[in-house]
């Protein structure tokens, strides 16, 4: 899952910075990507993941490092550069609704909540 | 009226500012509330800040000087040129950057949130609400509040707060709260300490309190019984740890085909336990005297007939009189001299009920589970933003496999440039010339498919004439009867074969097109293969209701069409057999061996799901005249699950297209609907109200309509009884009535219109709120350039 790392990071609370979970940040976790977990739950963590930089805005760095993850990161199989422009563009068009350039979290939450995959999609099985 | 914030006018320094720009006439004072606000706003981060270092400890020290290192890097990106560290300080901190990540902010909204819920139940007196054209929550914002609250100040507003809801919504809001588990417990414990007192809250509640309260605690006592429960049984899910496996192997798309035959197998047990407790076992307690049954061959299995002919399974068994009745006569007999009876089962009444609450339960199930879906997967206003919900909510999580991954992240790459490709291609205009060959390509293929659908249905229409005269003639001639019984397979046969072939042509078809966008491809597949399946079946309905052809020298003709859907379930069975063994395990070794690809075969949902939606309207049309034929069905796709997975597994790969799949699972549910249940209701109705029941066989010999049945009871009823002849009155007026029927239609229609209404007003409301939010946003980076000019300017005077 090309997501681990941030998974870590997002919901360790340890001291020691070192992205090790306790028990209940595991139980954590695992509540959150079950299916009880409301889709604001969901779509809260699903911002602080893709957050990379985490500045609590999905800027362009952050939907670049995003969508590089989703498409792998071996040569052949980035995007171009003008491909990678233009998705990023016509991202912030369609979500940033008060066109600062940034994506924050009520807009994530608008833009997830309209696609109805997105629960399910954002899930565990245990 | 909102108050505007109480600010005191200082600073003089920024005065001769004032007269460099034409200005309205308060920007002086703009300007000092500005400086009020960052001196505020400038406390807070450090009151702030320090409280997150000490709250959660792994924000990355980093992070903290990021804004001062920001200030050191000029050009930090193109629309921040030069900012000064206060100002990106204030820029960090704006509420909307913050409400992701302090635990504070996250605090006092759901302290909002909570403040909002309560007010909700209790109307505020009108003199308190404001008239301004926006008004503001920063009443209550805790952020802004000069009181400074700090962390604990904020949890125990928040407890208060909690405190004053119904437990459920209590309950609700602690699920949605996204805080750790600890901060959670901690909550929960002070709710707990606090709960006792408050009582003269109740006053402020809804005067249904009482009722209101044991409601929620029944509610909630229930929720936790039902998760207990689900704890214990693990064979309360079945096959929870395939649908897994096939989940983190294939993703949620191939997920939602075993899904919908789950749902179909849940609505064949639950329906057929309807007929199996009021038609089937009792008719199996007292069976009727026939003659002695043909010996058992094993070609029964193949062609429902012979051994199976005069059992349970077919129509034909079923006694037209009333069961455990001492005095077997008539039902309009004569008195009867014997005592009553224990318990005397009419049992053509008994058939007709079952079959129509057999059918009133599945449509009820249908119509539930497709509003269900429906309210699941459509949202007002979502035909825009394609290419940030793909980016967002395209990875499955629940993908496991090292290889899945990998496909996955290929799958997504191609389908993201399929869309950038689509939409630089849509930028582009068509010249003229392309369009009209587009339109002629897509007309062409239509036409050719329609003329395959026709020209299938005449070939069935003719084959199946061709097949009677045969069967006569053998008949005539006297041949076994085993092979009498052998032609009967034929025309099933045929017809499963011409379902089988043809979608690989409407694939071909679709290669040939090549439309421009993969779910549009998948929709023409889906239709094209509906319409021809549908004809056929309906061509089928129309030769046996009207045994002109097939069943025509049948005694029980009931029983013949019976037969004959039996045959054709199991041809379709054996059919899907052979083709996930030729089409997925042969191709797949051609492709490996032969050819020497890497690639495997690809899991077509569409087809599947059809030939799931087929068999299961072949099920419907046969349970008025094979009342186990559901049982046939249950056990076909028990089998079907297990035959389909371990192909899936061993031969396929994950379909490359992109498949949305709760949309799919709607417009799966909904095929089921309305194609397939509505016909066979049809059909069923068509049979009980206009077709004459044969004469000697079943429980309805000798009636003029099987309808007929339910008439006379309710005649009889009111006779013997002459309190219930409202009973009677009752039929009469409603049921029989066309009245009724219209005004129902009418009320469905008006119920339609008004939410159409509805949507569309809705649509009206997001469209204004974005316009607002839009006009928000110009407002914040007008005030951002001011807010950095200031700063500038003074930076420049020192």
């Amino acid at each position: 899952n090309p997501f681990q790392h941030r998974i870590c990071q997002v919901f360790s609370t340890s001291d020691d910075r070192d992205d090790s979970m306790s028990f209940e940040d595991f139980l954590d976790m695992l509540s959150v990507f079950s299916d009880a977990a409301t889709s604001d739950i969901k779509s809260y963590y699903a911002f602080r993941i893709f957050d990379f930089d985490d500045d609590g805005t999905l800027d362009r760095k952050d939907l670049e490092k995003l969508v590089n993850c989703l498409t792998g990161q071996g040569e052949e199989s980035r995007l171009s550069n003008a491909e990678m422009e233009q998705l990023i563009q016509n991202i912030l068009e369609e979500s940033d609704i008060d066109k600062d350039g940034t994506i924050n979290l009520s807009e994530f939450q608008h833009v997830v909540s309209r696609s109805p995959d997105f629960a399910s999609s954002f899930k565990i099985v245990l | 009226m909102a108050q505007p914030p109480s600010f005191t006018l200082r600073v003089p320094e920024d005065t001769d500012s004032n007269g460099q720009e034409p200005s309205p006439d308060n920007e002086g004072a703009l300007h000092t509330s500005f400086h009020q606000l960052i001196q505020e706003q400038s406390s807070l981060i450090e009151a702030g800040l320090e409280l997150e270092m000490q709250a959660r400890g792994r924000e990355d020290p980093a992070r903290l000087t990021a804004p001062d290192a920001c200030a050191t890097e000029p050009g930090q990106g193109e629309e921040h040129p030069s900012y000064s560290s206060a100002s990106l300080q204030i820029l960090a901190s704006m509420p909307s950057r913050t409400i992701g990540r302090s635990r504070g902010a996250i605090i006092s909204q759901y302290y909002n949130r909570t403040a909002r819920l309560q007010r909700r139940s209790s109307r505020p007196p009108l003199q308190q609400l404001c008239r301004a054209a926006r008004p503001s929550l920063r009443q209550y914002d805790l952020e802004t509040d000069p009181a400074r609250a700090t962390l604990e100040d904020k949890r125990s507003l928040l407890v208060k707060g909690l405190l004053n809801l119904s437990p459920s919504q209590r309950s609700h809001m602690l699920l949605t709260v996204p805080l750790s588990l600890a901060e959670k417990r901690t909550l929960r414990q002070e709710l707990s300490g606090q709960r006792g007192p408050p009582r003269q809250h109740s006053q402020h509640r809804a005067p249904s309190s009482p009722c209101g309260w044991s409601k929620d605690y029944i509610v909630l006592g229930c929720r936790d019984l039902w998760y207990r429960l689900l704890s214990l049984l693990p064979a309360g899910q079945p096959w929870h740890y395939a649908l897994k496996q096939i989940g983190g192997r294939f993703g949620s798309s191939v997920l939602s085909y075993f899904l919908f035959l789950k749902t179909l197998l849940v609505f064949n047990i639950f329906s057929f336990l309807i007929l199996l407790i009021f038609v089937v076992a009792l008719q199996a307690a007292y069976p009727p005297a026939l003659a002695s049954p043909q010996p058992f061959t094993g070609l029964e299995l193949l062609t429902g007939a012979g051994y199976f002919t005069h059992s349970l399974l077919y129509y034909g068994y079923y006694s037209n009189i009333t069961l455990n009745d001492p005095c077997v006569s008539s039902p309009n007999g004569s008195t009867c001299p014997l005592a009553a009876p224990l318990l005397p089962y009419n049992m053509p009444l008994a058939y007709t009920f079952s079959i129509g609450v057999y059918f009133l339960v599945t449509c009820v199930l249908l119509v539930y589970s497709m509003s269900h879906s429906f309210g699941e997967s459509y949202r007002v206003g979502s035909s825009a933003g394609e290419l940030a919900i793909k980016v967002f909510c395209a990875w499955d999580f629940k993908v496991i496999q090292r290889r899945s991954v990998k496909l996955q992240r290929e799958n997504i790459r191609t389908q993201l440039k399929e869309l950038l490709a689509e939409q630089r291609s849509r930028s582009r205009s068509l010249s003229l010339c392309q369009r009209l060959g587009h339109t002629a390509v897509l007309l062409l293929a239509w036409a050719l498919s329609l003329s395959t659908v026709l020209g299938c249905v005449l070939a069935v229409h003719y084959f199946s004439e061709h097949m009677h005269v045969v069967q006569q003639d053998h008949r005539a001639r006297g041949s076994g009867e085993q092979q009498q019984e052998a032609i009967l397979l034929v025309l099933p046969l045929v017809v499963s074969l011409l379902n089988a072939l043809m979608p690989h042509l409407y694939n071909l078809l679709a290669m040939w097109e090549k439309q421009d966008s993969p779910v549009a491809q998948v929709y023409m597949a889906i239709c094209r293969n509906l319409i021809l399946k549908m004809v056929i079946l309906g061509l089928l309905c129309y030769q046996w209701l009207r045994w002109r052809v097939v069943c025509s020298t049948e005694e029980c003709w009931e029983t013949c069409v019976g037969q004959e859907l039996y045959r054709f379930v199991v041809m379709d069975f054996i059919f899907t057999l052979l083709d996930t063994l030729f089409g997925e395990l042969v191709w797949r070794l051609i492709l490996e061996k032969r050819l020497k690809r890497k690639q495997r075969p690809e899991f077509d949902i569409a087809r599947n799901v059809l030939e799931l939606i087929y068999g299961q309207t072949l099920t419907w049309l046969g349970v008025l005249f094979a009342p186990l034929l559901p049982a046939v069905q249950m056990l076909k796709l028990l089998l079907l699950f297990y035959i389909k997975k371990t192909s899936l597994m061993q031969n396929c790969q994950s379909p490359s297209k992109p498949w949305q799949a709760s949309r799919m699972s709607t417009v799966f549910i909904t095929l089921l609907c309305f194609p397939s249940f509505l016909g066979a209701a049809i059909f069923l109705s068509y049979t009980i109200w206009s077709v004459r029941p044969s004469e000697t066989c079943g429980p309805f010999q000798g009636l003029e309509t099987i309808y007929k049945s339910g008439k006379t009871w309710v005649q009889v009823l009111a006779k013997s009884n002459p309190n219930i002849t409202w009973l009677a009155w009752v039929y009469q007026h409603l049921v029989e009535n066309t009245f009724l029927l219209f005004f129902m239609s009418g009320f469905l229609l008006a119920v339609i219109y008004f939410n159409v209404q509805v949507v569309r007003g809705q649509r009206r409301i997001i469209r204004l709120l974005k316009e607002q939010i839009a006009n928000e946003g110009e407002d914040k980076i007008f005030l951002i350039q001011k807010l950095h000019s200031v700063y500038e300017q003074r930076e420049r005077r020192a």
